[in-house]
């Protein structure tokens, strides 16, 4: 049964890291990189969105897919893809940010030199981005951290149903309600090394791309 | 008369509400070693950058001749740009090795097997050794060098090269400049050079021009330019009187 909540977490997490890389490395890229008039305000909400209170996040996927809400006819309420859904709105300013900052590291001179080598404004873009690759990772393994530890979202919008939506952290807090102080430190000590493997795995991955440096 | 490398008609550059650079008129013929002298600040990198295309003037046209046809900013392709390549002053090396930063330009264009003329031409910048080198662990001489290799393999028609051998050791200067000579005189390549230094522009300079405070003072054939220059200013600049 810990094994299942274990796999299913990470089911969740990973499935909501993916969709969350593929949207917030172009779009941490493009706040790098280009100039528009409201850059400032879309700033300040990654930055706001950084620190969202999973909470609200949970109620605000709740709402909009309860049954009278504006997507209820797809009926993912308490199912996976909620739980997703909601990770993935805690996951991208975190991955936004972080890659925007560390583009923002590189030399900025460094696109217009690539340019003169013949890159077009595509290539350019991408090996900018390959050359802020260490701090990326760091993007990805702040985004694993905070979903996989997170439980408002997922109690809210999974409901925690056993066999079915629930995972590590929402099955800590019914344990814990109910007592079962040993199943709960266990559920506890397995979230912990998955997000310590996880890390481990990112950290040694950072560590072979900034051997190339 | 030799057909020309660049036609700048009606030039000016604006940034900021300040005009940088402001040409009206100026021909670079092709094949010259054309050196831009000019002090500090007196917007050589600008008109390198316009030469590049890699910006385009506030107003005015650029106008390149290439092998096989006449380009402008707005006309050229990625195929005619390629054709145009420039080395920065503060070079900045992609973080992989020496000869990955050597083969970065190659692999843009679909080039992937050039080891044999990779290492060839590392060899002759004296950087063999390093060509497995991690770019951080290079000196800045050594990354200046990387930076000339990194567009020399890419048979440019036209090189800009802006302040190639500032703040370099002799050493890599010397080496850096009989490269320039090298290249020009094998493959007829364009080379527009700018440089501060004028013992520097007397050696490799074909043709000649001067610019201060954006401004075009004189161009001419080197001969003329060095010892006969018409404009005292120039006079002044080249007799290096002229403190910056």
């Amino acid at each position: 049964m810990i094994l299942e909540i274990a796999i299913r977490s990470l089911q969740v997490t990973i499935s909501a890291l993916i969709v969350s890389t593929l949207i917030g490395i172009p779009v941490g890229a493009w706040l790098a990189l280009v100039r528009f008039p409201a850059r400032r305000v879309a700033l300040a909400l990654v930055y706001t969105g950084m620190g969202l209170p999973p909470v609200v996040v949970g109620l605000v996927v709740y709402l909009i897919l309860s049954r009278s809400g504006p997507l209820g006819g797809l009926s993912w309420l308490f199912t996976i893809p909620a739980m997703i859904v909601a990770q993935i709105i805690l996951s991208i300013p975190l991955i936004v940010g972080i890659t925007m900052s560390s583009i923002l590291a590189v030399d900025s001179t460094l696109r217009i030199q690539l340019r003169a080598l013949g890159a077009t404004h595509w290539q350019a873009t991408r090996d900018l981005v390959l050359e802020a690759r260490s701090g990326v990772v760091v993007g990805l393994a702040a985004g694993f951290g905070a979903i996989i530890s997170e439980v408002g979202a997922v109690m809210l919008v999974g409901g925690n149903i056993a066999g079915q939506t629930r995972v590590l952290t929402t099955a800590i807090v019914l344990e814990t309600r109910e007592g079962n102080f040993d199943t709960a430190l266990a559920l506890g000590g397995i979230l912990l090394t998955l997000a310590f493997a996880a890390n481990l795995i990112m950290v040694i991955a950072q560590g072979r791309l900034r051997e190339i440096k | 008369m030799t057909p020309s490398a660049y036609r700048l008609t009606g030039i000016e550059q604006v940034y900021a509400a300040r005009t940088v650079l402001r040409i009206p008129e100026l021909t670079i013929p092709r094949g010259d070693i054309f050196t831009v002298l000019g002090p500090n600040g007196s917007g050589k990198t600008t008109l390198l950058r316009l030469l590049a295309l890699l910006e385009a003037p506030t107003r005015g046209t650029v106008t390149v001749s290439l092998a096989s046809r006449e380009v402008t900013g707005r006309t050229a392709t990625i195929e005619d740009r390629r054709l145009v390549t420039m080395v920065f002053q503060h070079p900045i090396l992609l973080t992989r090795t020496v000869r990955e930063n050597v083969a970065y330009g190659l692999r843009l264009r679909g080039q992937r097997d050039a080891r044999k003329r990779i290492d060839g031409l590392l060899d002759q910048l004296g950087l063999s050794r390093l060509a497995g080198a991690p770019s951080h662990t290079l000196s800045g001489g050594e990354a200046q060098r990387v930076a000339l290799a990194r567009a020399l393999i890419l048979d440019p028609q036209i090189l800009l090269l802006d302040e190639p051998t500032a703040n370099l050791d002799p050493a890599s200067g010397v080496l850096i400049e009989q490269m320039i000579r090298e290249t020009h005189r094998r493959d007829g390549v364009t080379v527009v050079l700018v440089t501060h230094n004028i013992f520097q522009a007397k050696r490799l300079a074909t043709r000649a021009m001067l610019l201060l405070d954006g401004e075009l003072v004189e161009d001419g054939e080197a001969s003329q330019f060095f010892t006969a220059p018409r404009d005292e200013r120039t006079a002044r600049f080249v007799a290096g009187e002229m403190t910056f």
